[in-house]
């Protein structure tokens, strides 16, 4: 069997942009300035962490003071939900997310709700769509803040996030969202969304891991996450991973620079994807929304096969990809979102996803039309759920729940 | 996580997958909730040895390496020996699995208990030490 070389897992992470590594190389050798002092080697690195939260902020239609860097997409979600709650504590202990938010969101609401908050999470359609009516029906006087991700990280669906904000504002509640998988992929404008808080991770858009951005609307009072010292104006202490922040603020200007072309050029080999695996594998289904979607994103459930073994086969054959079953996550449940779009359990354990990225070409979706059909004929060959299907003896696959 | 060697061969080239006509026992474990399903085929002779065994498995990587060594454990063995294979024998043969995936050696002794325990019921025979499967796989509701 031919190998290949197929990275598709880009919303897992991507490879630095040899760009945002030369910006960096200078301030992890010579340019070892801290930027709190007050001599030239500070000034330098200093002006660079600004030149950085400058690029940031004119990326997504804020203003370089509303720009706070963080170590990363979580440290950002954290500090977002947890700061917006407990500056509110007093007047407003109630918070409103949705059932398909990242960890970092969820598991943040989760401790807040031990700690005496309320906390409504929002259910999906079958596309994984938020409805802003819901979000609507779902404030109360005591409401503090809303936290809907801007797209989401496994099935690529882009939520009303801007529609969401025009009632947050109607009620005077803050709204928060998790960006990390939109940034540099999709247009972003704070003021369009109606954002107060908005989370980015520079990983994901070809800059380093370990640092990321919220951005604070001027005005908004959010409870301090990191005490310390007086960096990032007195709002996040530890001293600046400069290179880290250098790095992000370059591979954000190259992702905005390059955003139109590249929107247009990676959704069209996902739509190459989808319509490839859906002419060629029966009992397929897209999981995501087919429209509203991440250019970068293809999710598909494929019947009678479990996700992890299909990883096992494409990582031999030199394709990685990641998955919604329980088993390569080492928990016992399936993907959490799958099962909130209300997939069932068998379909959501046959999950796979696929995430293009700027590396990808036309050849790298051709390949893996070619290796994908055998592999699912392969594993279904050896499934008793699809022996059941074929003898019309069993039930499995029709009678689950929704 | 890491799969052994033995794992991933018996995964990429898995013995004994398929079915058998008119198997003398058949047994399905697991539920597609957790997501892994066994089935087990055993064809027993006259002697009470087991002559073949075959399965089909739907379930992670370790999910079919177990019932592939499983059914490769088991053939040629008496109805008293294949008592004896347990997920130890199994996980042992394999050089081990991973933690989170030691439920699914227990399935793969459960599958053979359950298609004796099928063979045990279509010859109306008692088998010595073995208990009827604790859940009967057939769909997917909870
Ligand atoms: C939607 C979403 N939010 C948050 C995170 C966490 O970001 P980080 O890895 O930078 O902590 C991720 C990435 O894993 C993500 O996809």
């Amino acid at each position: 069997m031919q190998k290949h070389n197929l990275y598709l897992d880009n919303a897992a992470t991507t490879p630095l942009h040899p760009d945002a590594l030369a910006a960096m190389m200078p301030f992890l050798t010579e340019r070892y300035g801290n930027p709190s002092g007050i001599y030239d080697y500070a000034r330098e690195t200093k002006k660079s962490v600004d030149e950085a939260r400058r690029q940031i902020a004119a990326g997504i239609n804020a203003k370089p003071e509303e720009i706070f860097f963080t170590c990363g997409g979580t440290e950002a979600d954290n500090w977002a939900i947890k700061g917006a709650a407990e500056a509110r504590w007093d007047k407003a202990r109630h918070i409103i997310t949705s059932a398909i938010e990242h960890h970092a969101v969820l598991h943040t609401c989760q401790y807040l709700e031990k700690r005496g908050y309320s906390v409504t999470y929002l259910p999906v359609d079958e596309n994984g769509t938020v409805s802003p009516e819901s979000v609507e029906k779902a404030i109360r006087p005591d409401t503090a803040l809303v936290s809907v991700m801007l797209a989401n990280n496994e099935v690529g669906t882009v939520e009303p996030v801007s529609a969401i904000g025009e009632i947050t504002r109607k009620h005077g509640v803050l709204l928060h969202t998790d960006a990390v998988q939109a940034a540099g992929h999709i247009p972003i404008d704070v003021e369009a969304l109606n954002a107060d808080l908005l989370t980015v991770s520079a990983h994901k858009f070809y800059g380093p891991k370990g640092v990321g951005a919220l951005y604070i609307k001027k005005g908004v009072r959010i409870a301090q996450f990191m005490h310390g010292g007086a960096q990032e104006n007195n709002r996040r202490a530890g001293t600046e991973n400069v290179a880290g922040i250098v790095g992000m603020g370059k591979a954000f200007s190259i992702a905005a620079q390059e955003l139109p072309g590249e929107y247009a050029r990676v959704s069209a080999l996902r739509d190459r994807l989808i319509s490839g695996i859906e002419a060629t594998i029966p009992h397929a289904k897209l999981n995501g929304h087919r429209h509203d979607r991440l250019p970068g994103n293809v999710n598909f459930s494929f019947a009678f096969i479990e996700g992890e073994s299909l990883l096992l086969l494409l990582d031999m054959q030199g394709c990685r990809a990641s998955s919604g079953s329980a088993c390569s996550s080492g928990s016992l449940d399936p993907s959490h979102v799958l099962m909130a779009m209300g997939i069932p359990h068998e379909k959501a354990h046959g999950s796979i996803r696929f995430t293009l990225g700027r590396h990808n070409t036309g050849a790298d979706v051709d390949a893996l039309l070619e290796i994908l059909p055998p592999m699912i004929a392969r594993l279904r060959e050896m499934s008793p759920l699809y022996e059941d299907f074929i003898t019309g003896k069993g039930q499995v696959w029709n009678t689950a729940k929704k | 996580m890491e799969y052994s060697e033995k794992v991933m061969d018996h995964f990429m080239n898995p013995r004994n997958v398929g079915e058998i006509e008119g198997a003398s026992g058949i047994g399905t474990v697991g539920n597609a909730k957790c997501g892994d399903i066994m089935r087990v085929f055993l064809q027993i002779g006259e002697d009470g040895v087991i002559q073949d065994a075959k399965f089909k498995t739907f379930g992670c990587g370790a999910a079919v390496a177990t019932s592939s060594m499983a059914t490769e454990l088991v053939k040629g063995k008496s109805i008293q020996e294949a008592l004896e294979i347990t997920n130890k024998t199994v996980m042992e043969a394999l050089d081990g699995l991973p933690p989170v995936k030691i439920h699914c050696s227990c399935l793969a002794e459960e599958a053979l208990h359950a298609a004796l325990w099928d063979y045990a019921q279509k010859n109306s025979i008692t088998i010595e030490g073995l208990t009827p499967p604790k859940e009967v796989h057939h769909d997917g509701n909870e």
